[in-house]
């Protein structure tokens, strides 16, 4: 395959690592691989490159403005000026989808979307996605010529290194976006976060509905914060307000594969279990024989969170 | 303020179904129901409208065989009316294509702000919002926890990975929100029994303008090749709590170097 660009994405002044993965992936696929970034390019050039992206096409500072319609109209721009690749990779993410959903209308282009894994079957690139809470795995390609679109699950693929040198900068002006581009960012608002991210942490420690109350998912952050880990949720006390979405661990939430999930008064969903059972090892805690959660863990306690847990983190206290 | 409330009707998740081996396609001939995630853009449109003091909120949906019950639900909930899309030719129509259907059928109504979901629960493609504002040529905000209406603008709170961010947008435009950022309310009984009796208006593509081939399976562009059950992972070892366990699982996290 010729050419695949990769949207690439900042996460706390560095390359997002859904970004990372998906340029390793590029990698495997195709003979050229290029990022394209809604900001500016520079400061991010030589992460780019080292894990292969020949060059970065940015559209410089979006002044306030959404990625989802400068960067779609900034890539058709490209393609109309005859820059097409063979196809384009995104994450699931806020800003991905967006310019994914945009660039497909723009298109006329079907997106494949909530991809796990990517392969090339006779010349054509081919999306697998889980259905059905991740039970049953369905195939798809497109059929028609143009560019391929496809949204990818972060934690599909490892991030790997190519010790490329600094990607080439390139200008990708963005058009006049007219009312589609009417949205400003007036404001942003990092709500405070100790350790590790979700998506990154080697340990997550989750809570679900068997915590009882919202007060009680404290027990959840100090464990994690004791293993240096950090704290994820079942959707049950996501929808109830307990705590905010971006904890949320599922089909509809973030993918986490630490080395150590710990689960403690979940029950273990299909929905659930899909954002979760790449994890290297799962210790599961569930006052139920019967919950679905243990047909997965490599340790399984039966027994009440409200006992285990507050043992667990004064014994790892204890040890300092 | 005159709002779209985008609400798709889906079969119940706590009874999922399953493919048609003839079409690899989800088999649909049970009775559906309002998307859960839906009844928060609906319960939102009517907080909006209520602190507005005026204009209507008009549900749009695509749904098979004439399927009316979760639109039923939604104007119980307090919605003013109904537009619901239902055609023959409409099966195996992807995201694109139902982008294309909605955006065409909110033509039909007053709208300041349309309001979808960020993510269908059967679905999840999340890309439908956004390529219904880029067909309707509207800016957008996704991913919504708090939306603010005043003269001509939003002001929303968008999720971000950090935290959020607060966006101001002229209308009309499209905002998707994120599921549990407010409470829907229960249908009263008086609510269930007007629901009955709210207007409903129910179209063909032929009446949006659409032709058969931009919808359906030939309007997809993308094929299946494959299905297969995902590989299952082992169960371990399962202990009872004895007032020890705890030790058990430090035991583990030293054997894994995590302590
Ligand atoms: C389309 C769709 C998408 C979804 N996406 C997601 C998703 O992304 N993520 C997600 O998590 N869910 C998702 N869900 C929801 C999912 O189906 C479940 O409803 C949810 O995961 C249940 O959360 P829970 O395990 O916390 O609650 P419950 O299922 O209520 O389980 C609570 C568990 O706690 C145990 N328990 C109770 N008290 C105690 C105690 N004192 N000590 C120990 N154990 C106790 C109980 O035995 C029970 O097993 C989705 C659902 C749908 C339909
Ligand atoms: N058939 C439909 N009818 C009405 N609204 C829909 C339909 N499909 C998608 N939507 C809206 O778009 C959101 C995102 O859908 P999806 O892109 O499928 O995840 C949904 O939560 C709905 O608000």
């Amino acid at each position: 395959m010729g050419t695949i660009w990769v949207h690439a994405e900042v996460s706390g002044g560095k390359v997002a690592s859904i970004s990372l993965e998906l340029l390793a992936k590029a990698r495997e696929l195709a003979d050229t691989v290029e990022a394209v970034v809604g900001g500016e390019g520079e400061a991010l050039a030589a992460e780019l490159g080292a894990h292969g992206a020949a060059t970065v096409h940015a559209t410089g500072d979006l002044d306030g403005g959404l990625a989802g319609p400068a960067v779609a109209s900034a890539i058709v721009a490209a393609i109309e000026g005859g820059a097409a690749p063979d196809a384009v990779l995104f994450g699931t993410t806020y800003d991905g989808r967006d310019v994914a959903g945009r660039l497909s209308v723009k298109l006329g282009a079907p997106v494949i979307t909530n991809v796990v894994e990517l392969e090339q079957v006779n010349g054509s690139l081919v999306g697998t996605e889980p259905v059905f809470g991740g039970t049953v795995n369905v195939s798809t390609r497109f059929n028609g010529a143009g560019v391929g679109l496809f949204l990818v699950r972060p934690k599909s693929f490892a991030a790997e290194e190519s010790g490329g040198s600094p990607a080439a900068v390139s200008a990708l002006p963005v058009p006049d976006l007219g009312a589609t581009g009417a949205a400003r960012v007036v404001d942003r608002f990092a709500e405070e976060s100790t350790g590790p991210k979700l998506d990154e942490a080697g340990v997550v420690v989750s809570g679900g509905r068997g915590l009882g109350e919202a007060e009680k998912y404290s027990m959840i952050e100090d464990l994690a914060k004791l293993l240096g880990g950090a704290a994820g949720a079942s959707r049950a006390i996501v929808d109830a307000g307990w705590v905010p979405y971006s904890h949320q661990v599922g089909q509809t939430g973030k993918v986490v594969k630490p080395d150590v999930y710990v689960a403690c008064g979940i029950s273990g969903a299909t929905q659930h279990m899909v954002g979760m059972k790449g994890s290297k090892n799962i210790i599961a805690i569930n006052k139920d024989t019967e919950a679905p959660i243990f047909g997965i863990a490599d340790l399984g306690v039966v027994g009440d969170v409200h006992k285990v847990v507050p043992k667990l983190i004064e014994a790892l206290q204890a040890r300092g | 303020m005159d709002i779209v409330v985008c609400v798709k009707q889906i079969p119940d998740p706590a009874d999922p179904g399953e493919l048609d081996p003839a079409t690899n396609t989800l088999k649909r001939d049970m009775k559906l129901i309002m998307d859960e995630s839906d009844s928060y853009g609906v319960e939102m449109a009517l907080q909006l409208r209520d602190a507005a003091g005026d204009g209507e909120v008009t549900l749009v949906s695509m749904a098979p065989h004439e399927e009316v019950n979760g639109l039923r639900s939604a104007l119980a909930m307090g919605a003013d009316k109904a537009i619901l899309v239902s055609d023959e030719a409409l099966a195996g129509t992807d995201a694109l294509g139902t982008a294309r259907v909605l955006a065409a059928a909110i033509g039909r109504a007053q709208a300041d702000l349309i309001l979808a979901a960020t993510e269908s629960s059967d679905g999840y493609t999340g890309t439908v919002p956004e390529q219904v504002a880029e067909l309707l040529g509207l800016p957008s905000v996704t991913f919504a926890k708090e939306i603010q209406a005043d003269s001509g603008e939003v002001l929303v709170k968008r999720q971000t990975e950090a935290g959020y961010d607060e966006v101001r947008c002229p209308l009309p435009a499209v905002v998707s929100v994120t599921a549990g950022v407010v409470e829907p309310r229960y249908p009263s009984f008086k609510g269930i029994m007007a629901a009955k009796s709210k207007p409903m208006d129910q179209v063909g593509i032929g009446d949006l303008g659409i032709s058969a081939d931009q919808v359906g399976w030939a309007g997809g562009g993308q094929e299946i090749t494959d299905v297969s059950p995902a590989p299952e992972r082992e169960a371990g070892e399962i202990i009872t709590d004895e007032g020890d366990a705890h030790e058990r699982i430090i035991a583990l996290l030293e054997e894994l170097r995590i302590v």
